[in-house]
């Protein structure tokens, strides 16, 4: 198990020094330098700017202090809100986004769950097809669009949530549902179709033989195999829905992360962009860690012999 | 008809409703079993035996499959017709089963213990844990596994195939059944290996009194360990007799093929012939004897009529039209 | 069929004698396949035709192509031809889709944005698959210290946040259509091959393939016989499914104002566009653009779905 943590340990750490160096070289293969344009205007800021990154300096002193930087988890200023850093900006709107996001993916994991394997156990009955239905259709519907189809209907026409904006729990619940049914589907498809595969399992046969309940059957032997996959795809997951809030926060005009970022790439704020990009790359990375380590845990194979199956 | 069967179905039919059409897997199967008794059923895949067996455990998915017709009579009662919830209460308890590979009989995700300990604790609710380990372990000593008590802990992938085997008969037999329906038990297992499955088996039975339907298509096994032979062709048991009977006195074509097909130390220079062609399409079963367009002696009658049902001697019994008088000609011809 | 009587009713004496005489034996009724052999690709063919949902998806992207071909050549309009006066134009005769906010036609847009997701999607899954082939097979087939070092470089490039890349390489080399598919396959080969070299390591290792090769048979055939069969299945499943992804990453980016910039008309920039026009009750011009969206990936989905079902050797019956 240690020797499979400190692999994945290792490509974490690769992957997100990749992030970094990427995000430098872009930085400075921008034709004419990004922060010398018309955006950056205000003296303040073009002092600022060049403070932080050190743009009198040879690259590789550049490069070797702006990852000292971010180690610091000092993102610099910004170039369209000149009073403000990005951690600023992130301190902010972060809380907001983690919240919806978090609330999002216990949403649809739990429905993804109980959809799916209401299907296999109805394999080609009503249910089933229900089920597959309704999964097809949320990965068919991208986000934004299901996001203005529900402002339409339900807070437009019936007004039945309010529109937009984020102060409580009501204004939750339009956004979640548009950001958590795709992921649902996902969910829904892939426990399907991993449960029916495990239901034709011998040790299925061997339980069944035993005289065990059914509910046995599905929770205790069938649930936990069939769900191996779900973790495996739950970092693609977080991060459909991490971006996936960069719309939906412009649409519901939610004050997070995501809103700010949008914004910045209108305003073509390049600090605000590499700042946030590098900061969710660190967050999905470290997710995808914690969730590879979960996965080690709940395979004997990896947790006794850090053996990794290809 | 004895009262002393612990089992006895009869006319049994098994279909599967497949896209291609109806299955019928199952074609009116007659069986019984004494106590203490190992009843063989002998046959080519696909020739309906896993699916009798499953049918006595009633592990049939149904939808696509279904028992159409027929009786299985376990020490009396008709296991057609108990619910789903009396005959949980029976699988594992009176009846248990294992299956082909044992490496895919274990749950990669559950310790052996856990598994081992589930149906006891199933079935006897008020069981403690301590209990049931130790009787865990007890069954872990009678299917001879070393180191049980370390045993108990590990995951199935750190079992060779023989070891896994063992503790898929030790979990079939933790609740002391009275009936074990063995699927192929030794196909998948080293030559070695599948020796010493078989001496257990016997041994428990010596201990136990259990009594054991083994599924095969391997001669060699049942040559070891049966009492009596059931020989099936497509979804038909078509010889039934004494392991003496069988292979001393077959009678059936198709029995005579089987025994042919198996290499034997015992009677040298013999040449092993294959049984020529396939089995028919289960689809639409022909209406004589199934056997006929792969059997040397076919006449007109075998493929109009199924054979009348022949009993040579007390246990002996043939579903074959070469039993009647009027066959004679045709078995000297092809004598010749 | 009847159903057979019980043997104990068949009174053999009934039977008349000269049934008893040995039939002749006719060779080849052991041997009849009762079944006609199909093709791997006929039978495959066969599963999918029988598949609703999958020939509904096959039929709307036909339609979808034609259109995206034909509709703006038949279209009087022209797609960026503004008509300030007749701005928000409800469906009509003249105007069948209804026209934007700047009276653009949107029945003439919403065929030019097909052709644009089309193309995105259809080059964005071409590329993938291209490299990943290359890719995967290279590292499948060579296996050892090659195939390792290759699969560390990919669980690396799998580990970034797909989306977040290709938005940062938007930003810098500014969207185009050639920027906005380059973008998207920078890191979207990955899975692709991931598949290819699964496939081809699980195929090396059949038995019936090891088995062909000590039978002597040629590898042209190998490959014909056992490999395509085995391994396109999966790689056209993986195709199918791209292309909805790209599809929706290219509106996703329109969205984000990344999109394909004038003169041409994305999906995603003509839902971009009609986001405010919803509000104000002008649902026909974001209904056009996100029906098609929508639509043309569950035609994608469900004919992938179908695919993968009728290209599984394992299923075949």
């Amino acid at each position: 198990m240690l020797r499979y943590i400190l692999k994945r340990l290792l490509i974490m750490v690769i992957t997100l020094w990749i992030i970094v160096t990427l995000t430098f070289v872009l930085m400075v293969t921008i034709p004419g330098s990004p922060f010398n344009s018309e955006q950056s205007s205000n003296e303040t800021v073009q002092a600022n700017l060049e403070r932080h990154y050190n743009l009198d300096k040879p690259y590789h002193i550049q490069y070797l202090l702006y990852i000292k930087s971010i180690l610091t988890f000092d993102f610099g200023p910004s170039i369209s809100q000149p009073n403000q850093g990005v951690n600023d900006l992130l301190g902010r709107g972060f809380p907001i986004s983690f919240e919806l996001g978090i609330v999002t993916i216990i949403v649809a994991v739990i429905s993804g769950i109980i959809l799916g394997i209401l299907a296999a156990l109805r394999h080609n009955r009503i249910m089933d097809y229900l089920a597959m239905g309704v999964a097809v259709l949320g990965i068919s519907i991208p986000n934004f669009i299901l996001a203005t189809l529900l402002i339409q209907k339900l807070a437009v026409d019936r007004e039945w949530f309010p529109v937009a904006t984020w102060q409580g729990p009501e204004y939750m619940v339009l956004p979640i549902i548009a950001l958590a049914t795709g992921p649902m589907a996902i969910i829904a498809r892939l426990t399907r179709s991993t449960m029916l595969d495990v239901l034709t399992q011998d040790y299925i046969k061997m339980a069944r033989a035993k005289g065990l309940s059914p509910w046995k059957i599905i929770f205790k032997h069938a649930l936990r195999n069939a769900l191996m996959p779900v973790i495996t795809i739950m970092g693609t997951l977080l991060a459909g829905i991490l971006t996936g809030t960069f719309v939906i926060e412009k649409i519901f005009a939610i004050p997070g992360m995501g809103k700010y970022f949008v914004e910045s790439i209108n305003h073509r704020d390049y600090p605000v962009i590499m700042g946030t990009t590098v900061f969710y790359s660190a967050f999905l990375i470290i997710m995808l860690f914690l969730v590879d380590i979960a996965y080690g845990i709940l395979d004997p194979r990896i947790k006794l012999h850090g053996k990794d199956g290809d | 008809m004895g009262k002393d069967n612990i089992l006895q179905v009869k006319d049994l039919h098994v279909t599967f409703s497949t896209y291609g059409g109806t299955v019928k897997a199952v074609r009116g199967v007659h069986l019984h079993l004494k106590k203490r008794e190992t009843l063989a059923i002998v046959g080519e895949s696909g020739c309906g035996k896993s699916v009798t067996s499953n049918a006595i455990m009633r592990l049939i998915p149904n939808p696509p499959g279904k028992i159409t017709k027929g009786q299985i009579l376990f020490k009396g009662t008709d296991l057609t017709k108990v619910s789903e919830k009396k005959m949980r209460s029976i699988r594992g308890v009176d009846i248990s089963m294992i299956f082909q590979d044992p490496m895919t009989a274990l749950n990669p995700t559950l310790t052996i213990g856990t598994q081992l300990t589930e149906g006891l604790r199933q079935h006897h609710k008020n069981i403690s844990r301590q209990n049931a380990k130790e009787k865990a372990l007890e069954m872990m000593e009678i299917v001879e596994i070393p180191n049980a008590m370390e045993r108990f802990k590990q995951y199935p992938h750190q079992f060779s195939g023989g070891m896994r085997q063992r503790i898929v008969i030790a979990m079939a037999l933790i609740c002391e059944p009275e009936l074990l329906i063995a699927d192929e038990p030794t196909t998948a297992l080293d030559v070695t290996i599948q020796a010493q499955i078989l001496e257990l088996f016997e041994r428990i039975q010596e201990k136990t009194g259990i009594s054991i339907i083994l599924i095969t298509h391997d001669l060699g096994v049942v040559a070891k360990i049966a009492d009596r032979i059931a020989v099936m062709y497509a979804g038909k048991i078509v010889e039934t007799g004494t392991k003496r009977d069988i292979f001393y006195h077959p009678q059936h074509p198709y029995t005579k093929g089987l025994l042919h097909s198996v290499p034997r130390l015992d009677l040298e220079g013999e040449t092993l012939e294959p049984i020529e062609g396939t089995p028919p399409d289960l689809f639409s079963p022909p209406k004589g004897c199934p056997f006929t367009a792969r059997c040397p002696y076919a006449m007109e009658v075998c493929n109009k009529v199924f054979p009348v049902h022949t009993k040579l001697t007390k246990s002996h019994e043939v579903n074959c039209w070469l039993q009647d008088e009027r066959a004679k000609q045709t078995l000297a011809e092809v004598a010749k | 069929m009847k159903e057979l009587k019980n043997t104990e009713t068949i009174i053999p004496s009934n039977i008349p004698d000269e049934w008893f005489t040995k039939k002749r034996q006719d060779k080849t009724e052991s041997e009849i396949v009762q079944r006609p052999s199909l093709s791997y690709w006929q039978d495959a063919w066969r599963r999918l035709l029988k598949n609703k949902l999958a020939m509904l998806g096959l039929v709307f992207l036909m339609l979808l192509g034609v259109m995206a071909i034909l509709g703006p050549v038949f279209s009087p309009y022209e797609v960026n031809q503004a008509d300030l006066p007749n701005q928000y134009q409800p469906p009509s005769k003249e105007h069948w889709f209804g026209t934007d906010s700047l009276g653009r036609d949107v029945f003439t847009r919403t065929w030019f944005g097909a052709r644009i997701s089309l193309f995105v999607g259809l080059m964005a899954a071409l590329i993938d698959v291209v490299i990943g082939i290359v890719y995967g097979g290279i590292s499948g087939f060579k296996g050892g210290k090659t195939d390792s070092v290759m699969m560390r470089i990919i669980e690396i490039l799998y580990g970034l946040p797909y989306l977040l890349v290709v938005i940062l390489l938007l930003v810098v080399l500014g969207p185009s259509l050639t920027t906005i598919i380059v973008a998207l396959t920078v890191t979207g080969w990955v899975g692709m091959a991931r598949i290819v070299r699964g496939q081809v390591l699980q195929i090396k290792n059949f038995e019936f393939v090891l088995a062909s090769e000590s039978y002597g048979t040629k590898a042209s055939r190998i490959i014909r016989k056992h490999l395509l069969p085995n391994t396109m299945g999966p790689i056209i499943v993986q195709m199918t499914l791209t292309v909805p992804s790209a599809i929706f990453a290219e509106a996703f980016l329109s969205f984000l104002g990344l999109g394909i910039q004038a003169p041409y008309a994305s999906w995603g920039v003509m839902a971009n566009d009609s986001l405010g026009a919803i509000l104000s009750g002008h649902w026909w011009t974001l209904f056009f653009p996100a029906f098609f969206i929508s639509f043309t990936m569950f035609a994608f989905n469900v004919l992938g779905d179908g695919l993968q079902d009728a290209l599984d050797p394992k299923l075949r019956k």
